[in-house]
């Protein structure tokens, strides 16, 4: 019962992660696609958050009487991460938007059919 | 005990949205969705004592990039993901599972959530938090790090949004036709 | 009157949005929050003014053009700190050659550092949402 507790965190980053990378590779809608991908980077970002929590531990923000905080470390990553993950879902939009202009379609195999490419 | 409980059952919410996320077909559904999905992992990272990530993910992952899909599904003007065709579901099913199960048998070595003495705990960490007062002045331990002992560190992302941003406008901003814009312009001042 | 109830409330959320999100920006040091949290939560009230009033009347509050000089001077402002404390005689982000006292010279470094990635974060989203709304009127 504690390996189950202590490892449900990772196995479901590992499920969140294998259904954004069931999504990116099966789906063929474009916009689909592209949430695929931000549901993978959310399981990443779960994964470094669960290996910086320490139990009975605080947020890390230097308080009197308080000796046990969690890594600051992983939050520093991932708070990055986020902010830079909405500018590069911002580009994949605005990629997805011209696909359309110059295809009229934002279907995988659609696009490929025009391209003569599979 | 209650807070193990509190992060189970938002973990499971978790993986029931994305398991919803996928097998829906309507993409306005789809993306109000991920926001709830964006709110729950904001939630589960509060849970989990990051504070600050929680905030920059309530505020990006609900707020703005929802904004933008919806801003992306109205120019694309499409409403329904057309069913996979060509695609076998089974191939990258199995893909998947074999991917996951390695991942899996990796995390069966894995210290258990929350131990103090994981060796991710016992490097750099310790010294930040000791060090983050003396030396800055600065009880937020996260700030400390991100804009002075990783400073180099935040001074690229700071360049990856700028750059982001930059491309963002030269795809779709319409600065290759910029008398066009003029035109339009004026004609709605006069 | 159309959106009556819109137009109400999100007149009465946007100011309190803003000094949030100052406070987040300022108050980083002590609690959560820092520059990137901040310039989000700034863009937001934007966000919600352009989406309620319409991107014309967001566009003569702050315009595309002044937007886009914030995100190179916020950029500007992150670099220009590592230069001026080389000037010092620092390595570049050494905050401490800014004041007198170590810990004076990191907490003024971390604040302009801090309002470098504000203004880039809050100047690039707001820009990313005028051009995905432009594209949608033309």
């Amino acid at each position: 019962m504690d390996f189950l507790i202590g490892h449900y965190n990772y196995w479901v980053a590992i499920f969140l992660m294998m259904i954004g990378f069931y999504t990116v590779i099966s789906h063929g809608n474009l916009v689909k696609k592209i949430i695929g991908l931000n549901i993978f980077q959310v399981s990443v970002f779960l994964l470094y958050i669960s290996m910086s929590t320490v139990t009975g531990g605080a947020a890390p923000i230097i308080t009197e009487g308080v000796q046990l905080y969690s890594n600051p470390l992983p939050h520093v990553l991932i708070l990055t991460a986020i902010v830079v993950g909405v500018a590069t879902t911002a580009l994949g939009l605005a990629l997805v938007v011209r696909i359309k202009e110059a295809y009229g379609t934002i279907e995988e195999d659609e696009i490929h059919e025009q391209d003569h490419s599979l | 005990m209650i807070d193990i409980i509190i992060n189970l059952a938002l973990l499971s919410f978790l993986a029931i949205s994305a398991i919803a996320i996928v097998r829906m077909k309507n993409l306005f559904a789809i993306i109000m969705l991920f926001g709830i999905f964006s709110f729950l992992s904001a939630s589960v990272f509060m849970v989990m004592d990051a504070v600050d990530v929680a905030f920059t993910e309530a505020a990006v992952g609900a707020g703005i990039s929802t904004v933008l899909m919806i801003a992306t599904l109205a120019l694309t003007k499409v409403q329904d993901e057309k069913r996979p065709g060509g695609h076998k579901p089974w191939l990258p099913l199995t893909v998947v599972i074999v991917t996951a199960a390695a991942l899996v048998y990796g995390t069966l070595d894995i210290p258990a959530f929350g131990d103090a003495n994981a060796p991710s705990q016992k490097h750099v960490a310790p010294q930040y938090l000791q060090r983050s007062i003396p030396e800055t002045g600065i009880p937020n331990v996260v700030t400390s790090v991100l804009a002075s002992y990783r400073g180099f560190d935040t001074l690229g992302e700071v360049f990856v949004v700028f750059t982001a941003g930059i491309a963002v406008l030269i795809l779709i901003g319409g600065v290759a036709q910029p008398s066009k814009r003029k035109t339009s312009r004026k004609k709605k001042n006069a | 009157m159309p959106n009556l109830i819109l137009r109400v409330v999100s007149k009465i959320l946007i100011p309190p949005i803003i000094i949030f999100a100052l406070y987040v920006q300022f108050h980083g040091d002590f609690g959560p929050g820092g520059g990137f949290q901040a310039g989000v939560i700034f863009s937001a009230a934007f966000i919600l003014y352009a989406l309620v009033f319409g991107l014309d009347a967001a566009e003569n509050v702050i315009s595309t053009s002044v937007l886009r000089f914030l995100a190179s001077l916020g950029v500007l402002i992150y670099a220009g700190v590592g230069i001026a404390t080389v000037f010092l005689g620092g390595n570049y982000l050494e905050y401490t050659v800014l004041a007198s006292t170590q810990v004076a010279g990191q907490h003024l470094g971390i604040l302009l550092v801090e309002l470098g990635v504000g203004i880039t974060v809050f100047s690039v989203m707001l820009l990313i949402f005028f051009t995905f709304a432009a594209k949608g009127r033309a």
